[in-house]
């Protein structure tokens, strides 16, 4: 994929060469984006040295090692390790990806490039701030919403119904998609962007829910759907191997079948 | 000292203390009663661990054949090993069904049976009567991905609530009365540095449990018993801290999970014979008897000499003779770990997997609607006014000395919405807001201050790795006197190195070297209850397994361990009944009398 340019304003200087550590004969380089919101210098890179003897074989092992070993003011987020909560969404090697589920050995030979989601505002090093992308989760509206009387027990669903939620509702909302999205850097206050509009869908094509036209009626708008121009950067880096731009195409369908109708 | 820092005010009716499972569901709870409430997290809500839970959540809905909540509380109390309590484990039988359709109302995209009704799957120690077998299907699940379902669901549904959410705010310590009530929390906003106060009629914890205090567990980086901490060091107890439950099936290498509902979809454990040892020692439940038997099972095999690997050192679990349309549907999650975190297509090999910490049984004592503990204020039962526990941090208790497998997502929403029901009773709607008691604050900031500015010699973590290897070393699946003993002696020394921790990062904006700091210092107090608790203990009751003491003794030990450990670390315990009178005479009382647990 083509490589991802961070904002001009923030392309960082060299930074600081770490020591390696002693006796280790097995390095693997880092280079990683730092910014200290204290300072507001300019951010720069860092360059770290990671004894792979000595360390796991992912990405986020090899960070961890670092704020471990040598320098524990970088910083992350980081939770779960496996690849399921959604924190350590950082662009690596050029791509946006989770650190944790991404091995070394994945990324091309010389040092790991290590880097926040492009076009976000970072708060420190590798945490950016996302307050909007979760704002504009909220603004779908993402919970069941039903007229007809609620059920005692569970309401029904076949498992062909159920099946037309798979490949949505496994999103774990790090954002890689969105913030690789060419349409939302450019329009990120107004188009929803990819993992958004994937939410969205989840819930319109939920055949308990029955909110359809309302969800329908309220992305009807020239810029919260309608500018994805199937670049499709956002299938390309999920890590979950979901395809938020099948979704996108799949509510535009949705929007002219209602018309037709 | 506090006047050093700029502290920003908040009044509320109750404040909720983390976004997993539990805390969501009690912060639903309380705004829908129409109480003023506050959300404090230290993670954006759906990063909280309960989004890892993969197989499943327990309810006897009877959707796949014939189940009762009789059964479910059988299961539980002898899963409990006869410790926990069985007012609080026939509440959580009675009301899971309604929890698990709610959760379904609100969204949950549970897996479905031929009907459309919920899918439900086989789980360790989940029989049909009364333990006699065979296996019972009442775990529902999404898949293999039931927290992650769950979380997202209770996420989007509070949005719809006016709750207000304060996120990656990290709390630090109760603010307590002079007579012991708490009125709040202090917190810390990561993204800007700020010390908040929450000034609150009732405060509920939901921080979760402490499977960090070990160097493996299945747990997130986050899991560091925040809540167990910040009651530790208001002077209050904790209990049966000595219970920490290895899951079998932790990956070999990365500790991360490969979920119990492997074994209920038909996955099968073998050693280096080729043997499927559990049908010698659990003729009946085999792979899927309680965790704390197969866990011990396995660690047998491996001593014995019959691992597999080139060291010996674990044991292959087997899904290979699966479907693989079934594997896809029901165990997609796990299929994609083993492949990233063992290398693994389980469709044609084993997954090597070794028993790895993964819960805590132990927490903040509670009753049944979730109001925390404080024998000191008389007697077994008193409240604390002010404050309750839900989720892995309370121990209220319904796992006792075991949890069984599922059984946590169930006391999630279960205890949570009592949490709420029982808030809407006792909080005193005209009352204000309590004011703030300075000293108090003052504590609070003086040791914020001091771990800011600590400039010792051990930076944060080194002094974490010492702790997790003294846990892992001598408070494992099989424990002794001597074990113990040693535990409790290096615990103790690493606590008295706290003094002289280092932290290098001084700025107050996204400081995780502090973070990571203030989370030791919380695990510490988990980390050394715990293995005091353990070493007093002389006996063998579920995950507390010793080798010197092999059998459970009911006349001596039937009873809650509680402890309190001071700012010196020195850990002071006593213990309290367990309540044997369960909520009515719906269930046998002579069903759930204390008997052998055999599998
Ligand atoms: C890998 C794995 C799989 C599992 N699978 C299952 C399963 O299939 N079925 C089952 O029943 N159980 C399962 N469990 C157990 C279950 O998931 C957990 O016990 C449960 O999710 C705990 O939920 P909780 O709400 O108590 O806490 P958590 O989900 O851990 O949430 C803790 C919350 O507290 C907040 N918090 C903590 N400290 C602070 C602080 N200082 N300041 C502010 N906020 C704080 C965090 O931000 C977070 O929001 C599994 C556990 C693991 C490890
Ligand atoms: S396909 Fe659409 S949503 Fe995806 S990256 Fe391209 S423009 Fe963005
Ligand atoms: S669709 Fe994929 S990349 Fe986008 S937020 Fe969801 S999981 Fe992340
Ligand atoms: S740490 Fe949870 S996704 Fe990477």
């Amino acid at each position: 994929m083509a490589e991802l340019v961070l904002d001009k304003r923030s392309r960082p200087k060299a930074g600081k060469t770490w020591p390696k550590p002693e006796g280790a004969t097995n390095l693997r380089e880092y280079q990683v984006y730092r910014y200290d919101p204290d300072t507001q210098e300019n951010p720069r890179i860092d360059t770290y040295f990671v004894d792979l003897d000595d360390c796991g074989p992912m990405i986020l092992d090899g960070l961890l090692w670092i704020k471990n070993n040598i320098d524990p003011t970088l910083t992350l987020r980081r939770s779960c390790r496996e690849g399921i909560c959604g924190s350590c969404a950082m662009n690596i090697d050029g791509a946006n990806t989770l650190a944790c589920t991404k091995g070394m050995d994945e990324v091309s030979k010389g040092a790991v490039k290590v880097y926040p989601l492009p076009h976000m505002p970072v708060v420190k090093d590798l945490v950016p701030d996302l307050s909007t992308f979760y704002e504009q989760h909220k603004s779908v509206q993402p919970w069941l919403q039903t007229k007809s009387p609620t059920p005692d027990t569970e309401w029904l669903q076949s498992r062909e119904d159920r099946a037309k939620l798979d490949g949505l509702y496994e999103c774990i909302l790090c954002a890689c998609c969105s913030t690789s999205c060419p349409s939302y850097w450019w329009n990120g206050e107004k188009y929803l962007g990819p993992a958004v509009l994937l939410q969205a869908y989840r819930w319109l094509i939920d055949s308990r829910d029955e909110a359809t036209s309302e969800r329908l009626d309220d992305l009807e708008d020239p810029f919260k759907l309608y500018r994805c121009h199937t670049i499709m950067n956002c299938a390309k880096v999920c890590p979950k191997g979901l395809n938020p731009a099948k979704a996108i195409a799949e509510i535009k369908k949705m929007m002219i079948e209602r018309k037709v109708a | 000292m506090a006047s050093a820092y700029q502290i920003i005010d908040h009044a509320y009716d109750v404040v909720v203390v983390g976004a997993g499972g539990a805390g969501l569901r009690a912060t639903l709870g309380m705004a829908e009663q129409g109480f003023k409430t506050a959300c404090v997290t230290k993670v954006f809500p759906t990063r909280s661990h309960t989004v890892a839970a993969q197989g499943g959540i327990a309810a006897s809905l009877s959707n796949m054949g014939p189940d009762s909540w009789q059964w479910h509380m059988y299961d539980t109390v002898k899963g409990s090993d006869w410790l926990g309590d069985n007012d609080a484990m026939e509440y959580l039988a009675r009301e899971a069904p309604q929890a698990v359709y709610e959760l379904e109302h609100y969204g949950v995209p549970f897996s479905r049976t031929e009907e459309g009704k919920i899918y439900q799957r086989p789980f360790g120690g989940h029989m049909q009567n009364y333990g006699d077998g065979p296996p019972v299907q009442r775990t529902c699940a999404a898949a293999d991905r039931t927290g992650h379902a769950i979380l997202h669901t209770l996420y989007g549904q509070s949005l719809r609530h006016n709750a207000e959410f304060f996120v990656e705010y990290f709390a630090l310590d109760l603010l307590m009365s002079d007579d012991g009530k708490c009125e709040g929390i202090i917190a810390w906003k990561l993204d800007d540095g700020t010390i908040h106060r929450f000034r609150a009629k009732m405060v509920v914890l939901a921080t979760g449990g402490y499977g960090r205090a070990y160097f493996s567990a299945t747990s997130a980086h986050t899991c560091t018993g925040d809540g167990n901490g910040m009651v530790a060091r208001a002077g209050l107890p904790l209990q049966d801290m000595e219970f920490v439950q290895f899951h079998p099936t932790g990956i070999y290498g990365s500790g991360c999970l490969i979920t119990e509902g492997a074994r209920g979809e038909g996955g099968y454990l073998v050693n280096s014979e080729g043997e499927r040892f559990m049908e010698r020692y659990a003729p009946n439940a085999k792979d899927l008897a309680s965790r704390d038997v197969v866990s011990r099972c396995m660690t047998m095999e491996i001593r014995e000499g019959r691992g597999v690997g080139a060291k010996g050192d674990h044991i292959f679990l087997h899904l290979d003779h699966l479907d693989p349309a079934v594997l896809h549907e029901r165990l997609p999650g796990i299929s994609e770990s083993a492949k990233i975190f063992a290398g693994v297509d389980l469709t044609r090999d084993p997954i090597p997997v070794i028993p790895t910490v993964h819960y805590n049984m132990g927490g903040i004592p509670t009753n049944y609607f979730g109001e925390a503990l404080d024998p000191s204020r008389g007697g077994p039962d008193a409240t604390v006014p002010g404050l309750m526990a839900v989720g892995e941090a309370g121990c209220a208790s319904v796992h006792g000395a075991n949890r069984l497998g599922s059984n946590s997502l169930i006391d999630l929403v279960v205890f949570g919405r009592a949490a709420a029901i029982r808030a809407g009773e006792i909080i005193d709607r005209t009352a204000p807001v309590p004011e703030v008691n300075a000293a108090s604050e003052d504590k609070i900031m003086s040791r914020f201050d001091r771990l800011r500015n600590a400039n010792g010699a051990i930076p944060t973590a080194k002094l974490r790795d010492k702790m997790q290897n003294a846990m892992q070393d001598d408070a494992a699946v099989f424990r002794t006197q001597e074990t113990l003993e040693n535990g409790c002696k290096r615990v103790s020394e690493i606590w008295g190195e706290l003094g002289d921790v280092k932290v290098f990062d001084r700025s107050l904006i996204w400081n995780s070297d502090l973070v990571e700091t203030l989370e030791l210092e919380n695990l510490m107090a988990n980390a050394i209850t715990t293995v005091y608790s353990a070493e007093a203990r002389k006996e063998s009751r579920g995950a507390h397994a010793r080798e010197d003491f092999v059998d459970r003794d009911d006349t001596n030990w039937r009873k809650h361990t509680l402890s309190w450990v001071n700012d010196a670390g020195e850990v002071t315990l006593d213990y309290r009944p367990v309540h044997v009178d369960p909520l009515s005479d719906g269930i046998d009382l002579a069903k759930i009398a204390p008997k052998a647990r055999v599998y």
